[in-house]
């Protein structure tokens, strides 16, 4: 986290763009970031990182309560699930991250709707929030839970998003994730604790959603960011 | 939609009347707000404080059954974790003992040894109590709670904590329950001691464990003054039995009655734990936090143009989070408690309501227009965003209405704080942010007021005089130069985010506060948590402020009795004193009760488990790897059981032979030796804290001062405020004072000024109608004038024309100078060329025929007479107009230069002039005055100045004739004249002892100036008042001076010269035949000829480390290597001409006919940024040091800062606003500027810079 925060700290140095003022020549970061494959590559190393990162807070959310006041492995508790699962997590954020600004691009609008980094992190915290009440709270019964989720996570569509794209591809990729999800435990690759057919349905398809949709806030704040860097160097030149 | 509009103006009016209110009582309101935050707040004191303290729950003991799993329809309010069994059901059994009476031959250790050994008889009697009813037989074995392994990491408490077995712990677990391990030890307090840990120890600590009372109160020490032993047998049971817990009771206090015990037994206290934060929490909860401040930061971030970013954030923040604790405060004084966990809701409650119509907020009011009054800013930046606040408002509510009917409680809960969170923070933002923001942006506006380029600090004390009236500031006016925009961010943006992380911690000296802060929260943690320390201490007070109960005060008297004896017999060398006092009490000790000691039981007995640590229990339980976390303990009420041991019984225990060794009594003090003991270990604490804290706070200090060796806050409260946004030389410790600057005019000339020149100490200047002014250039004191002697005589008559000539000793001799002398010398040197052309054009001539004949009174003293012109102030002006056919003739007779070569204002003078220049082949007929002049001077006619330098004390001017002449700045004599050239003189370049003159047909003429001193007049003399002059040759007016043209380069260009330059022993001229020609100034053979502008030269740049710069019509710039010619980067700036340029270390300043001026880097020549300036700007550049720069407008000086393009001021020249425009421009050594202005000079000081030069 502390090196996706420097990063995006790093990213808007200054922020007074408009301000007339000596302009350090570009220096090798800018003009790395400007390579279009470095670009690529950072971006995607930023949001798998995230992905990984969150993949694994997640999770402990979902670890039991019952932790006693000496815990004899708090630590790999962490690393409780499958190994294989937050680098997937952090695979598919840097697909999805990279593959909302390309959609924008290619449709031809672009988003303008709060592009700012406070609007990200907001963005991430109502996200985390939503994990955590589905964690945590008690809900009477399954339905109640996943209408829950459900309106959670197009609330945070509407409130950070408001794309139709974005909903779109949203809503695809989750049914697609949950069908994945579902073939593995099928398969008997790996296992919930509470192997309530329902209950993983109606969970995770609005987690999925809105981690989809965060992580797209995230790649699209990254893009504009470089495409930023771009500019302005089309303008020096 | 009407309705919607009505309804958004409605809004948008109620939101300006707000804003207003806000900003004009500022303090009422923000004292208002405090009152209600804090009043909202009040109902939270009730609430427990966050964290993991234990919630009791009483009940009565009779008729108790534990609680079932489902609670039906209880009338009796219970709190939800009671349900189900508890953990354990905890029976203390409280044993008191005493030795009493204490004998004389008892020692010390007798105290607490034979007490101590009884708790094996206790724990006997205990484990084989059996009680059997109907119900059959019950004992302690079925009852108890079954313990099975410590955890692994306890290995070392497996020999005192019991293990596969009832948990039962009592002090003899220390020998492990064995009677003769007890018996054999031979130091029950190292014992004791042994397991202790070492250090500071908040948690139950062993001793706790099993004594079950605090360490202070066990009374098991040498030095106890009560002699009373207190400990307990903690015994946890897992079922509840009433009939053999009776039982037990009964038979305990049947042994061992307590006589003046009242403790009561009807209650049992439940104990709820709250869960403990484990890792497996903190790591998402940390995570949620992170990303609140990360939020928190990028939001605050985007503050901007304000006064203090920090001081908003912080607004900012406060408004947050005092909205959420309203929320919490009102949501409990209307009766809901917080069942959520505060830590884990927070950050979602603060990103739910958010920052973000603070920052709105913000946004808004800053891009109202600067120049409106601070309320009404506030209140149209509030009513332009009230309606999208409010609609963003509507949506929230509207978003968590609906999480409402999720109908989940947890849900529920959540969004009722939202509800009433985003309620109470829209109340904040309206009263409490705005006002605090309307404060900032009248403080910003203040700090614009004061922040001026600090005026006159180096600026002698003003002298009355007639030529220096000094013109009063005007006021500011709202004209794009005086838009004084210095946003903070700007501001900041001058120091690099590090220092200013620095200056900021320096300047606030936040390390060192928080620091000391943190030591006395520090010390106060350590008083109040130290086992000896203030919270035992509190724990004990109630009772005795109460007074309910018979608890011992220090000074108990039967306390003392029964203690007296002993200390008495204890044979100590060191208690003589004691002795003298003794007797007395020992005649006392009749009076008190001779029975035993009554061993006292007060009501802080009763529920002595309270004095105990929180963690007590949890931390017994989880050695046993059970968690009380969210669960609850029932504990009993608590068997009392006293024990009195007789004197005679006490030594039966069996001694162990090294007790007697023990230290007696190590104190010998008589006063209270218990609470010196006891006290001891606070005073220690105490001074260790306040030690560590001396020590942080001095090693704070010299960080402190090893950091910031500059004493920041030495100029006072309002400098240092000021001190980070400042100008740069602020840096340089200097802190300006809060004035403005105000130019000095210098007043005298009655025409337009046409040439400026200046050598630092001196300035010259000369205006239309030829008359050259000489000036201080420190104090601006006219010292000399030089009239146009031209319009003068050609008053007097034409005849002169014809005439040839000598001086006019007459005309002249009166003014008490000598310019004969170098006249004569120029005309011995010239042979016939004499100094005194007198037929320059006839300026006055049409004006002067019909005046009346003021010429004497003229021309009879320079001394004290005031220029023509200013006598006749008013008709020169009005005939200025008049000349517009003479122009033309000029212009048709002297193959005048193209126009496009003066298309600057600067320029557009000079053909004018040489209009009136040649003037005087009008036919006009001044009659003769009858002077008696003598022989008129030479035929030619001298024409106007058209050029000017100024090196030492001569002024080297040249003419539109072709003539140069040198004159004498301080006493205003011509001193000589060379008039070889017939072409005007459109530069001159005055370097060292050599003067170039480039003239209008392209030629270049170069010139020595010689000195011949006169026998005998060797001796310097300088001008009286000025210590110091410059560095360039002086010329004392004895000298004989010699102005001879070594050499003319006819050719130098095909068309006329406009610029010439000359420095570092060069001489570069540009020319309208599209080249630069750079000449060595020595020997004037010519260097190199430089091409690459496509139009004609305009400006040229060349300065002392040999760059060189030019600029030309075609708006290029280039710079060249004058040492080799080569061309270093050519750059288009401008549409259209460039009028200026100046050279800095690392940049070029460009200024074009397009009003724009650019900043180049000067190695790469990339355009840093340009400035756009007002239409019809003045196109003076100059550059005071490396990051000042002054321009001239209309009117008006404008200081850049030439690292970030700032405007820093506009200083005004004169009252009125449509003055003319500053079209010379120069920069004194001095740091002044001067500038024509007009008819008039300015000479502005800016002495923040002479700091900087120093």
């Amino acid at each position: 986290m502390s090196r996706t925060l420097t990063a995006m700290a790093d990213s808007t140095p200054g922020g007074y763009g408009s301000e007339p003022g000596p302009r350090p020549a570009p220096g090798p970061y800018i003009s790395a970031v400007t390579n279009r494959t470095t670009n690529l590559v950072i971006r995607g190393a930023m949001l798998f990182s995230v992905g990984v990162f969150l993949a694994l807070v997640l999770n402990l959310l979902q670890v039991q309560r019952n932790v006693t006041l000496f815990p004899p492995d708090v630590i790999s508790s962490i690393f409780s699930s499958a190994w294989w699962v937050p680098p997937c997590c952090g695979t598919a954020s840097a697909l999805i991250g990279l593959l909302y600004p390309c959609i924008d691009s290619r449709l031809g609008e672009p988003h303008r709707f709060k592009r700012e980094w406070s609007s990200v992190m907001r963005c991430v915290a109502v996200f985390v929030g939503i994990n955590h009440a589905s964690a945590k709270v008690d809900f009477a019964n399954n339905v109640q839970l996943s209408l829950t989720l459900a309106a959670l996570s197009v609330g945070l569509w509407w409130s950070f998003d408001r794309s139709r794209s974005g909903f779109s591809l949203g809503v695809v990729i989750a049914l697609l994730a949950t069908l994945a999800t579902q073939l593995l435990v099928y398969n008997g690759v790996f296992q919930y604790t509470s192997p309530d057919f329902l209950y993983i349905r109606s969970w995770l398809p609005c987690i999925f959603f809105a981690g989809v949709i965060t992580m797209g806030n995230i790649g699209r704040q990254l893009a504009l960011y470089e495409h930023k860097v771009a500019l302005e160097k089309t303008h020096q030149d | 939609m009407t309705l919607r509009e009505r309804l958004r103006q409605k809004i948008s009016a109620a939101f300006y009347h707000h804003g207003l209110l806000c900003a004009s009582y500022p303090v009422p309101i923000i004292l208002f707000t405090s009152a209600s935050i804090l009043t909202c707040c009040y109902p939270l004191l009730r609430l427990p404080l966050p964290g993991t303290g234990p919630v009791e729950f009483t009940t009565a003991v009779r008729g108790y059954a534990s609680p079932s799993h489902n609670p039906l329809g209880d009338p009796v309010e219970r709190p939800d974790w009671y349900r189900g069994p508890p953990v354990a059901y905890i029976q203390q059994v409280l044993v008191k003992a005493a030795v009493s009476p204490w004998g004389s031959n008892l020692l010390p250790v007798d105290a607490f040894r034979p007490p101590l050994g009884q708790v094996f008889t206790l724990l006997e009697e205990i484990r084989n109590h059996v009680h059997s009813d109907s119900s059959g037989v019950q004992s302690l074995e079925h009852l108890c709670l079954q313990v099975t392994d410590l955890l692994p990491g306890l290995r070392r408490m497996q020999t005192v904590l019991p293990e596969h077995g009832c948990l039962l712990v009592s002090p003899g677990n220390y020998w492990q329950n064995q009677q003769e391990l007890f018996d054999s030890d031979p130091d029950l307090l190292k014992t004791v001691q042994k397991h202790e840990p070492k250090g500071l120890h908040t948690s139950a600590t062993l001793r706790d464990l099993l004594f079950g009372v605090p360490g202070k109160h066990t009374g098991v020490s040498h030095y106890s003054k009560k002699r009373v032993v207190t400990y307990t047998i903690t015994i946890a049971l897992s079922t509840y039995d009433a009939g053999f817990l009776g039982s037990l009771r009964a038979r305990l206090k049947q042994l061992h009655p307590s006589a003046n015990c009242s403790l009561g037994e009807e209650h049992m206290v439940h104990v709820h734990f709250k869960e403990e934060i484990g890792i497996a929490e903190l790591i998402p909860l940390v995570t949620t936090y992170i990303i609140l401040f990360a939020y928190i930061y990028f939001s605050t971030r985007k503050i901007d143009m304000v006064k203090s970013k920090w001081g908003l954030a912080l607004a900012a923040v406060v408004t947050v989070l005092s909205s959420l604790l309203m929320s919490v405060g009102l949501c409990t004084l209307f009766g809901l408690t917080p069942t959520l966990n505060g830590g884990e809701i927070f950050p979602y409650l603060v990103v739910v309501i958010g920052l973000e119509n603070v920052l709105v907020l913000t946004k808004s009011v800053v891009s109202t227009p600067v120049d409106l009054e601070v309320k009404l800013r506030i209140a149209q930046g509030l009513s332009n965003e009230s309606w999208s606040i409010m609609k963003n408002m509507a949506t929230e509510l509207c978003i968590i209405l609906i999480g409402y009917f999720t109908l989940v409680p947890a849900i529920q809960e959540f969004c009722l704080f939202a509800v009433v969170g985003l309620v109470s923070d829209f109340f904040l933002q309206m009263f409490f942010f705005t006002t605090v923001l309307s404060i900032d942006i009248r403080r910003m506006e203040l700090a614009d007021l004061n922040r001026r380029l600090p005026a006159e600090a180096g600026l002698p004390p003003p002298k009355p005089g007639p030529l220096r009236p000094r013109e009063a500031p005007p006021p500011p006016r709202p004209s794009p130069h005086t838009i004084t925009l210095q946003t903070p961010a700007f501001r900041n943006l001058r120091l690099p985010k590090r220092l200013r992380v620095v200056y900021f911690l320096a300047r606030t000296r936040l390390a060192q506060r928080i620091i000391m802060v943190g030591t006395v929260i520090w010390i106060g943690i350590l008083v109040y948590t130290d086992p000896a320390g203030l919270r035992t201490y509190l724990a004990a007070q109630p009772p005795h402020l109460g007074g309910m109960a018979p608890v011992f005060p220090g000074g108990d008297p039967a306390k003392a009795l029964s203690v007296l004896p002993a200390r008495e017999a204890t044979p100590l060398p060191e208690n003589q004193s004691q002795r003298h006092l003794a007797p007395g009490r020992v005649q006392e000790q009749p009076r008190g009760p001779p029975a035993a000691t009554q061993v006292p039981w007060g009501a802080e007995d009763e529920e002595g488990w309270r004095r105990l640590s929180f963690r007590h229990w949890p931390s017994l339980f989880s050695y046993y790897n059970i968690t009380l976390a969210k669960r609850y303990i029932s504990i009993l009420p608590v068997i009392p059981v006293t024990l009195h041991l007789g004197p005679q019984e006490a030594p039966e225990t069996p001694r162990h032979p090294q007790d007697a060794r023990l230290p007696p009594d190590p104190i010998p003090k008589f006063s209270s030796p218990d609470l010196q003991a006891a006290d001891l270990t606070l005073y220690k604490v105490a001074a260790l804290g306040l030690a560590a804290g001396v020590l942080l706070v001095l090693l704070l200090f010299c960080l402190y001062r090893v950091l910031c060796p500059r004493n920041y806050g030495q100029n006072g409260v309002s400098h240092g405020r000021r001190r980070r946004g400042d100008l740069p030389c602020d840096d340089y410790g200097y802190s300006p004072p809060v004035s403005e600057i105000s130019p000095l005019l210098l007043r005298g000339h009655s025409m337009d000024i046409e040439c400026l020149a200046s050598d630092g100490m001196l300035l010259a200047s000369c205006c239309l109608a030829g008359q050259i002014r000489v000036w201080d250039a420190q104090t601006g004191d006219c010292l000399t004038v030089i009239p146009n002697h031209n319009g003068c005589w050609e008053q007097r008559g034409a005849s002169w024309d014809g005439a040839g000539g000598a001086c006019d000793p007459e005309s002249l001799g009166c003014e008490g100078r000598d310019p004969c002398v170098g006249g004569d010398s120029a005309s011995e040197d010239e042979g016939g060329g004499f100094p005194f052309r007198r037929h320059a054009p006839p300026l006055r001539p049409p004006l002067f025929t019909d005046q009346p004949d003021l010429t004497p009174l003229i021309d009879t003293n320079f001394d004290s007479r005031l220029p023509p012109s200013s006598v006749h102030a008013a008709p020169p002006r009005g005939a200025a107009f008049d000349y517009g056919g003479l122009v033309e003739r000029a212009y048709t007779e002297h193959e005048p230069p193209s126009p496009a070569a003066y298309p600057s204002p600067s320029y557009s003078s000079s053909p004018p002039t040489a209009g009136f220049a040649n003037c005087r082949r009008s036919p006009v007929e001044a009659p003769d005055r009858g002077f008696a002049c003598g022989p008129p001077p030479a035929a030619e006619w001298e024409g106007s100045v058209w050029a000017m330098e100024l090196r030492g004390n001569l002024i080297a001017a040249g003419r539109s004739s072709g003539k140069l002449q040198l004159w004498d700045a301080v006493e205003g004599s011509l001193r000589c004249s060379n008039e070889e050239g017939a072409s005007g003189i459109t530069a001159l370049a005055f370097l060292n002892n050599r003067i170039v003159a480039a003239r209008l047909d392209g030629s270049l003429d170069f010139f020595t100036v010689e000195l011949n001193k006169p026998p005998g007049l060797l001796q310097y003399r300088g001008a009286p008042g000025r210590g110091s002059m410059p560095p360039s040759p002086c010329y004392s007016s004895d000298d004989l001076i010699s102005c001879q043209l070594t050499r003319s380069v006819l050719c130098a260009h095909q068309k006329p010269i406009t610029v010439l330059r000359a420095a570092a022993g060069r001489v570069v001229t540009g020319s309208q035949d599209h080249t630069v020609r750079v000449y060595r100034l020595d020997d004037s053979c010519c260097l190199f000829t430089l091409q690459g502008h496509s139009g004609a030269i305009t400006a040229i740049y060349i300065d002392e480390t040999m760059v060189l710069a030019s600029g030309g019509q075609d708006g290029a710039i280039c710079l060249w290597d004058v040492l080799t010619g080569s061309r270093v980067s050519h750059v288009y700036g401008h549409r259209g001409d460039v009028t200026s340029l100046v050279c800095t270390n690392t940049c070029v300043i460009s200024s074009g006919l397009d009003d724009l001026i650019c900043i180049w880097d000067r190695s790469t020549g990339i355009k840093l940024y340009s400035i756009q300036q007002e239409v019809g700007c003045g196109d003076s550049l100059g550059v005071i040091s490396d990051s000042l720069l002054v321009t001239g407008g209309q009117g008006c000086v404008s200081f850049w800062d030439l690292n970030f393009g700032d405007l820093l001021q506009t200083v005004y020249l004169g009252q009125t606003s449509d003055g003319q425009g500053v079209r010379q421009l120069l920069v004194l050594d001095n740091a002044a500027i001067v500038c024509d202005f007009g008819s008039e000079l300015s000479l502005v000081y800016v002495p923040s810079v002479l700091e900087k030069l120093d």
